[in-house]
């Protein structure tokens, strides 16, 4: 098993820590991992990216420009990787700002509503883990409960109380997949 | 899972393991991108548990004259830094060498010249391995392409230090130090006692115990003859350094085509690309240098016997590649490739590489 991603969206968005728990939850798996974050000196505001390989095997190269899964979360992010996705690969877009939606036919496109669906949820910050969900649905690589498994062992004891939350972030991005 | 298994950053694993180790004492400045070794050690508060100092100084060349202090002591220190950094710790650098003392000096290298970019670069390869200070030096360097390697060569990089008594450097980039992989971290050593380093390091300032002959930590000779001595003492270290601790890995060099040498970073992705040429059923090598000085020259010249070329991928505009040319004696073709400026490749960039300049 061998898993590629990239999420891309705007800083401020939770992708780097989407990528960290997704990290944190092949560990559970006894995977190897990479995570590998990309973004430029403004923390907040401008694009960032982070690439996350999840493998049975040694990892050679941290850095890709082809990817199983794509995971983004604004129209900059599309842009830039929709002709990365490998063929026969995943795409996931949010669809909150796109005005200019993917076109490839040769891949899985997933269009998910996840910035509406962490306003029901009245959280805006469960929206990673709503991606997150959407995506585990659409290729389970890891198991919801390594996740949480995962998110136990990264968060101090105080924040435990924060997991169930999260637990249904997670639940209500899997039921934004059809099927 | 393995409870020992974590997952850190590149300059978190590195931070951990060097308490780990029993260091003495960190001097450092912050810049991106290895600050990460000195928000790990304030947060970890080592002071606190193992008696090891921490200290942020003023700037990188009071750092490098700090552990040059702490390790004419004979104590177990160390510092970390990005390539404008390293390069105002130069002199320290030259003066730790003429005075043969063991010091660990990590440089996680980001695009230059000058203050450059804050992202991943090879370009410190000359300064490293060449002596970027004055005179007739070498540290010891080692070159981590994983997690792991960041954490395990904290402990080579002391114990070849204190066995030479020399400076051993770890050569990282932005990369290596920001990716977060998974790592086992050593068993915590105790800091060796005052006793432990009397016995290690007998030629240590650290007050004339029983009225012992004084011993005089220096650089300055100015007699020629002794100075000339001193210099074909450090010369007898190093030849002997490369009698005995080159090291590097070989990844499908048996039976290869072509070759490519690469280190850190580079060499992963040229790994990557190896596996994209395999799948077209071309036969691709990699010599991965993990000492790059001392530099494995004749390794590379082994594997290189029956391949009809060797790409040098690096980020930067053709260091290693003189140390590959001079391991082959020019025999075999040897080509280029290069991303520079804190820009970093991908595998396909390397492939195509290898295509156009050796398959034509």
């Amino acid at each position: 098993m061998k898993a590629e991603i990239v999420i891309a969206g705007f800083g401020g968005q939770g992708v780097i820590s989407m990528g960290k728990i997704l990290a944190y939850s092949g560990l559970m798996e006894d995977k190897e991992v990479t995570w590998l974050p990309s973004y430029g000196p403004e923390q907040r505001g401008g694009t960032a990216n982070v690439t996350v390989i999840l493998s049975d095997e040694r990892i050679s190269s941290p850095v890709l420009n082809s990817y199983d899964i794509v995971v983004v979360l604004n129209q900059q992010s599309l842009d830039k990787f929709e002709s990365k996705v490998k063929p026969g690969g995943v795409l996931i877009y949010d669809s909150y700002g796109i005005h200019k939606p993917p076109t490839r036919t040769d891949i899985s496109v997933h269009r998910i509503e996840a910035t509406e669906a962490s306003i029901e949820l009245k959280n805006s910050k469960t929206f990673n883990m709503i991606v997150l969900g959407s995506m585990l649905k659409v290729n389970p690589i890891v198991t919801i409960e390594s996740v949480l498994k995962g998110l136990k062992k990264t968060l101090p004891e105080r924040h435990w109380h924060l997991i169930p939350m999260n637990e249904e972030a997670l639940k209500k991005g899997m039921s934004l997949i059809e099927g | 899972m393995n409870d020992n298994v974590t997952l850190m950053k590149g300059n978190e694993a590195l931070a951990m393991a060097a308490i780990r180790y029993g260091a003495d004492g960190y001097f450092g400045y912050p810049i991106t991108p290895q600050s990460e070794v000195l928000e790990k050690l304030e947060e970890e508060m080592p002071w606190e548990t193992t008696g090891m100092v921490v200290l942020q100084a003023e700037s990188e060349v009071a750092s490098i004259n700090m552990v040059y202090a702490g390790a004419s002591c004979g104590k177990a220190v160390f510092t970390s830094t990005s390539s404008p950094g390293f390069s105002l710790m130069q002199e320290g650098m030259s003066y730790m060498c003429a005075s043969e003392v063991p010091a660990l000096v990590i440089n996680v290298m980001r695009g230059g010249p000058g203050l450059g970019t804050i992202h991943p670069s090879q370009a410190d390869y000359f300064q490293a391995c060449k002596g970027g200070g004055h005179g007739d030096y070498h540290p010891i360097v080692l070159a981590p392409a994983s997690v792991q390697e960041m954490a395990d060569f904290v402990a080579l990089g002391w114990d070849l230090a204190f066995k030479y008594r020399c400076v051993s450097m770890i050569l990282a980039d932005g990369l290596i130090g920001q990716m977060m992989e998974k790592v086992v971290l050593p068993e915590q050593r105790p800091r060796r006692t005052e006793e432990e380093i009397r016995k290690q390091c007998p030629w240590a300032v650290m007050g004339r115990k029983d009225m012992r002959p004084a011993n005089i930590i220096t650089s300055l000779e100015l007699d020629d003859d002794k100075m000339e001595e001193n210099n074909h003492r450090f010369q007898a270290t190093y030849r002997e350094i490369e009698k005995n601790e080159v090291r590097c890995e070989l990844v499908n060099t048996e039976g290869c085509d072509y070759l490519m040498v690469a280190f850190g970073s580079m060499a992963r992705i040229a790994m990557k690309a190896m596996e994209l040429a395999a799948e077209e059923g071309i036969k691709v090598g990699l010599v991965r240098p993990i000492t790059l000085w001392p530099f494995p020259t004749k390794e590379i010249k082994e594997a290189a016997k029956n391949v009809k070329g060797i790409l040098v991928p690096e980020m930067a505009a053709g260091q290693l590649i003189e140390d590959v040319k001079l391991a082959v004696e020019c025999k075999v073709p040897v080509a280029h490739f290069d991303r520079l400026g804190g820009n970093v490749p991908a595998p396909e960039e390397i492939l195509n590489a290898l295509k156009n300049e050796l398959i034509k």
